[in-house]
């Protein structure tokens, strides 16, 4: 049996490359991935998964300093950071191996080293793999899925230095707690770094270019967050420009610019969160029909790329960068490349989630871009403190927004901030991805007492009125 | 490689037909532009031209199965000695599905009986799968759900579909359809079973459509056609004895131009109900309704107003022939802003018709006959005919239909206009 002939190559073992690869074996196809560094990508070594650790972490610091409100009493309560940094490690460690055994379980072969598309042969596109530069095998299959990812963004003068400037690697892995932080960029990248920093303690500043922290949010959820994020502490410097950069021993001063007057943040260390970029180099698209633009390759509904036959799904495919978009895009280009009918992914059914305290989560249009859509709308609210449940587990800050088509009751965006938004959004996915209207949400029994009951009470809001405010 | 042979669209509004009858069998041969199947629709039967050559492979759908989605494999087209597959090939989203095309209408079905721009096959009362927002917007938009296809998870109507299908119709006011209802079968009761043709089921979904959902009423006059008469023999008259140039107008021409001239004079009547405006039509188009063998139909007569009385004529029993021989081309029958129903020639009385929606009015003509009326003080003799206007109330108030008769009477009684 020839080794190197597959039905479908994946180069990137990401939540993208990995799943598809999953679906792909499942549905009979013999699959090989290609993955230069670890089974599960980003996502779950460097980016959603690790940081969740951090971030639970962090909540149960926050936790300990604030058990008064529930009747105890706690002395002495400290934590060893290095071990905090360890469990994160070890929960990407033990998920990893889960991927890896997952793949074998579903007769996927993997394959450490580099890939990259090297042409056609016999009707077949080639995939040469390297190790350390040097190329080691070359595989062959009708179907290729692209699936490499993205990296950070880095802006000059704010390189990751390793010491004084973080990336996302850095700062997940950091040897001790810094006393001072600026974190430039307030995506949820950004964000929930800056949680989970001050909630284990450090003074931290944030900086965004935008006249709003979580620019892609609602900008009534962007506000309830920027007051939140400041009584916990933090100093947010929104419409904000960055200056000189000078690096001290243990130190960064940057200059930074809001409304003409510039002042000078001196921290620890800097967090720079500013994006990402596509990993488009050296993966062999110079010379095919695939077209890139501004490091992303450009795909059709169905992630079909100007080449026959080769796919990209995920990060390198273009936005939103989210690791359920690409295992969502994968699953449809196995199903695709098995010949089964599938449905284009609709941008606006794809939920956000950022895990700072107090979450926030939200799925298709803001009130803004609704509106811009030329839509009548109908907007319900509903806050926590209205929410029985939220008041008994002491979480009653949030709140949750519903945004309706007056004409045909169509749920256009839902926008939510508060404990465990984040479990609850796919509540709205679900209406969303169902085409349901106000009718069948106001008709939905919510369990009761729980925190779910805002979603219904927003709802309840757009129309006749909330029951509880 | 196999080719999956396709229910084939034949109109923008098709979603579905019956398989008429196979041309070729199994095993036989096809040509490109061979005659494979005819497919008969609510409005005509059309023949299936092969585009791509091979063996008919398989017969996937038999003859006479009725209600078959567009779209839905139907057979498969194998290259000679090619082995041949069970079951219809899977297609991937690129596929292009076409592997057959319509031909012009042939025919020996009937078409239609009227006219409107999105008619659409019935429900069968089979379970319609649509999200509940596909069915919001379409009850909005007055989308029958049954007549569309579903692209979603298991052929569920998706809000896309409906939004397709939106900007595919123009706007009709057409409001929800009502479910089908059973007949109920008297107990004991001996019956013959005569299933519906294509044609029975639109005539029974349209016109149940029109009675229960427009609001109908009725303007009744009597009008005397001594003067259109004497006009006629006078015409027909000047008509050479034979040769191309021969005609021989009817009382129901002059009618027809006579209805078209009063509808240029109440050009508000010219008009159709939509959701969110009325709609004046700009051409006055006459259906004219032709009875055929188990139904009708209504030819139109496109800008009556602007054509002479021989062109009328000619045009009306042309139009009529060929409805009756099945001929008829779907332009010639949908449209229409106004139609006619003249039941003279069975010396019927009055009648009242039933609404062609979107059209806002029907003029019902009954038979002229020699009745007695008051002229002055005296009673004197007068060819007169009952003619009965149906309107939308929606669109057409009272006033306004009283005015469209009395109009229509005028022009009648005075007929010199029909022909200057």
């Amino acid at each position: 049996m020839n080794t190197t002939q597959f039905d479908v190559i994946v180069i990137g073992g990401g939540p993208g490359g990995y799943v598809a690869a999953i679906r792909a074996g499942q549905l009979g196809l013999k699959v090989a991935v290609v993955e230069a560094a670890q089974l599960g990508g980003i996502c779950l070594n460097w980016g959603c998964i690790p940081t969740k650790a951090l971030l639970r972490a962090s909540e149960i610091n926050h936790l300990l300093h604030n058990l008064g409100e529930f009747g105890f009493a706690a002395d002495n309560v400290r934590f060893d950071f290095a071990r905090v940094v360890k469990r994160s490690r070890n929960v990407s460690a033990q998920l990893s191996a889960g991927v890896a055994h997952l793949l074998k379980k579903h007769k996927v072969t993997v394959i450490n080293g580099f890939g990259k598309l090297a042409g056609m042969a016999g009707g077949q596109r080639k995939v040469s793999v390297s190790v350390d530069g040097k190329e080691t095998v070359t595989l062959t299959a009708p179907n290729v899925i692209v699936a490499t990812g993205a990296r950070a963004r880095v802006l000059p003068g704010l390189e990751p230095d390793g010491k004084l400037v973080w990336s996302y690697r850095e700062a997940m892995v950091p040897k001790e707690l810094p006393r001072s932080l600026l974190v430039i960029g307030s995506g949820a990248i950004g964000i929930e770094f800056a949680s989970f920093y001050r909630n284990m303690g450090a003074e931290v500043t944030i900086v965004e270019v935008a006249d709003r922290i979580l620019p892609v949010e609602d900008a009534e959820i962007s506000a309830f967050a920027c007051k939140a994020l400041e009584k916990q502490g933090m100093k947010i410097l929104t419409g904000a420009k960055l200056g000189a950069i000078r690096k001290g021993d243990n130190s960064v001063t940057i200059d930074v610019t809001m409304g003409g007057k510039t002042r000078q943040v001196m921290v620890e260390r800097v967090i720079s969160a500013v994006g990402i970029v596509g990993n488009v180099e050296n993966i062999g698209l110079e010379g095919t029909a695939i077209e890139v633009d501004r490091t992303h390759i450009r795909v059709d509904p169905y992630c079909r790329t100007g080449e026959k036959g080769v796919y990209a799904i995920g990060d390198i495919a273009g936005a939103p960068w989210l690791a359920h978009k690409a295992s969502h895009e994968g699953v449809m280009v196995a199903e695709q490349i098995a010949g089964r009918t599938v449905h284009p992914i609709n941008p606006l059914n794809i939920p956000g989630c950022t895990y700072c305290r107090p979450q926030v989560a939200s799925v298709g249009m803001t009130e803004e871009k609704a509106k811009a859509a030329g839509h009548k709308l109908r907007v319900g609210r509903f806050p926590f403190i209205g929410n029985g449940k939220a008041i008994a587990m002491g979480e009653p800050e949030g709140m949750v927004k519903t945004i309706f088509d007056d004409a045909t009751g169509e749920l256009l965006g839902a926008h939510m901030i508060g404990p465990e938004v984040t479990e609850m959004i796919q509540g709205y996915v679900i209406a969303r991805t169902g085409e349901l209207t106000d009718a069948e949400l106001k008709e939905t029994i919510f369990p009761h007492p729980t925190i779910s009951e805002t979603m219904h009470e927003a709802v309840l809001a757009a129309y006749d009125g909330a029951l509880h405010i | 490689m196999s080719i999956n042979i396709l229910m084939p669209a034949l109109s923008p509004t098709m979603t579905e037909g019956k398989l008429a009858r196979w041309v070729k069998a199994e095993g036989e041969a096809i040509a490109a532009g061979d005659v494979i199947a005819e497919i008969e629709t609510d409005k005509a039967t059309m023949e299936v031209e092969a585009v791509d050559e091979g063996v008919l492979g398989r017969i996937l759908i038999p003859e006479g199965t009725e209600g078959i989605a567009v779209n839905t494999p139907i057979g498969i087209l194998v290259a000679e000695g090619e082995s041949v597959p069970d079951a219809p090939v899977p297609a991937t989203p690129a596929a292009a599905p076409a592997s057959v095309a319509p031909a012009t209408a042939s025919a020996s079905a009937a078409p239609a009986p009227q006219a409107a721009p999105a008619a659409a096959p019935t429900a069968k009362g089979r379970r319609v799968f649509a999200s509940p927002l596909a069915r919001r917007i379409a009850a909005g938009k007055g989308i029958d759900l049954s007549t569309l296809k579903g692209s979603g998870p298991n052929g569920r109507i998706v809000r896309r579909d409906v939004e397709q299908a939106a900007s595919a119709a123009p706007p009709t006011p057409k409001p929800a359809a009502a479910a089908p209802v059973a007949a109920p079968v008297t107990a004991g009761a001996g019956y013959e079973r005569v299933p519906h043709s294509t044609m029975r089921k639109v005539i029974a979904r349209r016109l149940t459509e029109a009675k229960t959902t427009v609001p109908h009423f009725y303007v009744e006059m009597d009008v005397q056609l001594d003067a259109l008469l004497a006009l006629r023999k006078q015409l027909n008259a000047a008509s050479p004895a034979e040769g191309p140039d021969a005609y021989k107008i009817s009382v129901n021409d002059m009618l027809v131009k006579a209805a078209a001239l009063t509808l240029r004079r109440v050009p508000k009547v010219n008009v159709a109900y939509s959701d969110d405006a009325t709609l004046v039509y700009d051409d006055v188009d006459i259906s004219v309704a032709v009875s055929i063998p188990d139904g009708l139909i209504t030819p139109i007569v496109r800008r009556a107003d602007t054509k002479g009385l021989r062109q009328i004529s000619n045009e009306v029993r042309d139009l009529a022939t060929r409805a009756r021989a099945g001929r008829l081309k779907p332009e010639e029958f949908q449209g229409g802003t106004f139609s006619i129903s003249n039941m003279g020639m069975y010396g019927v009385k009055a009648f009242s018709a039933i609404l062609n929606p979107p059209q806002a009015g029907i003029l019902a003509i009954a038979a002229g006959e020699r009745r007695p009326v008051v002229k002055g003080d005296e009673i004197t003799i007068a060819t007169v005919m009952t003619v009965t206007l149906s309107v939308d109330h929606r669109v057409v108030d009272g006033a306004l239909a009283a005015e469209w008769v009395s109009a229509f009477r005028n022009v009648v009684e005075n007929p010199m206009s029909l022909v200057v």
